[in-house]
């Protein structure tokens, strides 16, 4: 629960967090390193200063740290989960949806667990999306197209194998596909960040809701476009947000861009959790105003407490069938408790 | 004591030739971004440049094209007699660096690389950003000297050339602007109009204001890349530490590109 300064309570889902073990002991090799230090370099180059980790924590934190970061000291009520195998980079993978739901098994009302698959497995990615739905009752998955399998070096969420596995998403009523477009190596001569293929399932599949996370970046621009005319495509703030702290200008036209093209109903906070931890960045997120020029050139848009309402908490209260008021009197009931240390 | 001071003039030659070359993706000199790590310069004619991108990650395509731009560019002082490029830390660094010292054409390296396909679609898209970003410094500075919507988009070469801009931005983007207009022959003689579309098309004066909304689109997009680069790129050799007063960072990349000296000739 984030309280503003005049007293009122938001209720927040935090739309992208992991619980990863990036830790030498689980990388495979050089690219398991570099992807860790990949993420740790967003962390140390947008946190303020203040909220620096050491590397080791950064690596693998505990289930303690994941508690008390985004619930005690932070102020979400729900955040949801995401899975991300790696399987090239990781030995047990670098954040699978089992460690994920041991860890959420404390305070399971609190915990969107979302499952991922990899298209390029075949039937093997159709028997796991029903072991995931069966096991876990999954409502969604993290797409990661940038993901290395063999000698691919990446894939297209038009591929006609995941064309497959989406076909059996819709059926068993997994309808939220959070994706995240990473560079795709292979084709060289194609355009990594490309996010075209986000058009095509979105206007293939109107039964899923396509939430692109880092909204596009780096292909920010190609999305509005996309977005604009898909009315089942959803932006995910991880990444952009953490400029309201570095560069509170950018971060003012970026959100000016998204919310007069992709619109107010369909933005979602996230924190990234664990590159970034969610306290500071809703605090700033709730003072910010964009500034007046900026918003002058995009028809006035806003960013006013209604307008941050529904991006910290409403919009996905309403993709994962939350309801808010019953979920905020069973979460009352249930404070976390964490052990001391 | 002179060989010293010819080094040093040919070093600086090089970092000269190196801010030509860009990163596609940001249309930003590629020394501006402090992606390059070293310059050096052996028996007086052989040049060893490394080079760094912000993430092991970044685009192997665009790191080719920033490989071979570099082996291009320093090739063309009439000193150089051998360049060695080197792609430090990257996912593909082996084959960008076997490529790019093979001595062979980049399409050539390139088609090998990727099946035989050809970069040119990715080029050009990243191409038409970067003139979309630089007609919008000039476009605005053009109308912040007061010129109406009809003005602007009537607006010859000629009449364009003539202008006196004193904006930093402008100064920077304008030649640029006209570098790639030229390049791509959207505008050569003085009578061409000064704003064409990428297409080469005339902006009718009722879609300026669209028009530039789409390039504003665009910018904000390749600055918020760029910023997020330089911040990346900064940020990649850092350790935070924790010592007893809390967190503190060191930043062991600091000063890698010689400054200028005063007494540089012709300048």
């Amino acid at each position: 629960m984030f309280k503003t300064p005049e007293g009122k309570e938001i209720f927040v889902i935090d739309g992208h967090t992991h619980f990863w073990d990036g830790s030498p002991e689980n990388q495979s090799n050089i690219h398991g390193k570099q992807f860790i230090d990949c993420f740790y370099a967003y962390h140390t180059n947008l946190s303020p200063a203040e909220q620096l980790w050491e590397k080791p924590k950064f690596e693998k934190y505990s289930e303690e740290d994941i508690y008390r970061d985004l619930f005690i000291d932070g102020p979400d009520d729900m955040a949801i989960i995401q899975s991300t195998y790696l399987r090239d980079f990781y030995k047990n993978g670098f954040s699978s949806i089992e460690r994920s739901t041991k860890m959420a098994e404390r305070y399971p009302e609190r915990f969107i667990v979302n499952g991922s698959f990899d298209p390029r497995d075949g039937e093997k990615a159709l028997e796991y999306i029903h072991y995931m739905k069966e096991e876990f009752d999954i409502k969604g998955v993290k797409m990661y197209t940038a993901e290395w399998n063999g000698d691919s070096k990446g894939w297209a969420l038009n591929d006609p194998s995941a064309y497959k596995c989406f076909e059996l998403c819709d059926k068993l009523g997994i309808r939220n596909i959070h994706v995240h477009k990473g560079p795709t190596i292979i084709p060289l001569s194609k355009d990594a960040f490309d996010v075209h293929d986000v058009d095509y399932a979105a206007t293939d599949f109107q039964n899923l809701n396509w939430i692109i996370e880092h909204c596009g970046l780096p292909r920010l621009d190609d999305f509005c476009w996309i977005a604009t005319q898909e009315t089942n495509v959803y932006a995910g703030l991880a990444v952009a947000l953490p400029f309201i702290h570095t560069r509170p200008r950018y971060f003012g036209e970026v959100i000016a861009e998204l919310l007069w093209w992709v619109g107010e109903d369909k933005l979602l906070f996230g924190s990234d959790y664990a590159i970034w931890t969610p306290q500071w960045l809703v605090e700033k997120l709730w003072a910010f105003q964009i500034p007046e020029d900026i918003s002058a050139e995009r028809g006035g848009v806003q960013l006013t407490d209604a307008v941050k309402e529904k991006i910290l908490g409403l919009n996905a209260a309403r993709l994962y069938d939350v309801d808010v008021e019953a979920r905020k009197k069973q979460l009352a009931a249930a404070p976390v408790q964490i052990a001391a240390e | 004591m002179f060989l010293a001071s010819l080094m040093t003039e040919r070093e600086l030659e090089v970092w000269d030739r190196l801010s030509a070359v860009s990163d596609p993706e940001l249309d930003e000199p590629i020394t501006d971004m402090k992606f390059v790590e070293q310059v050096e310069i052996t028996d007086t004619d052989s040049v060893l440049v490394e080079f760094r991108l912000p993430t092991y990650w970044c685009s192997p395509n665009f790191a080719f094209l920033m490989a071979f731009g570099i082996r291009a560019e320093v090739s063309a002082l009439p000193w150089v007699r051998e360049v060695t490029v080197r792609l430090n830390d990257h996912c593909f660094g082996d084959e960008v660096n076997a490529g790019v010292n093979s001595g062979r054409s980049f399409h050539e390296i390139f088609a090998e690389n990727c099946g035989g396909a050809v970069l040119g679609e990715v080029v050009d898209k990243f191409a038409a950003k970067a003139f979309d970003r630089r007609q919008e410094v000039v476009m605005l500075a053009v109308q912040a000297l007061g010129r109406s919507a009809e003005q602007i988009v009537a607006m010859t070469l000629g009449a364009l050339r003539r202008l006196r801009f004193s904006g930093e931005e402008e100064l920077r983007q304008l030649p640029r602007y006209l570098d790639l207009m030229s390049e791509r022959r959207l505008a050569v003689t003085d009578d061409d109009l000064a704003f064409p579309t990428w297409q080469g098309c005339a902006i009718p004066a009722e879609d300026l204001a669209v028009h530039l909304g789409r390039l504003r689109s665009t910018r904000i997009n390749m600055e918020f890349n760029g910023a997020l680069c330089r911040g990346l790129a900064s940020a990649r050799y850092r350790e935070v530490e924790i010592g007893p007063n809390g967190p503190s960072l060191m930043d062991f990349m600091a000063g890698r590109v010689p400054a200028r000296v005063a007494s540089e000739p012709g300048r």
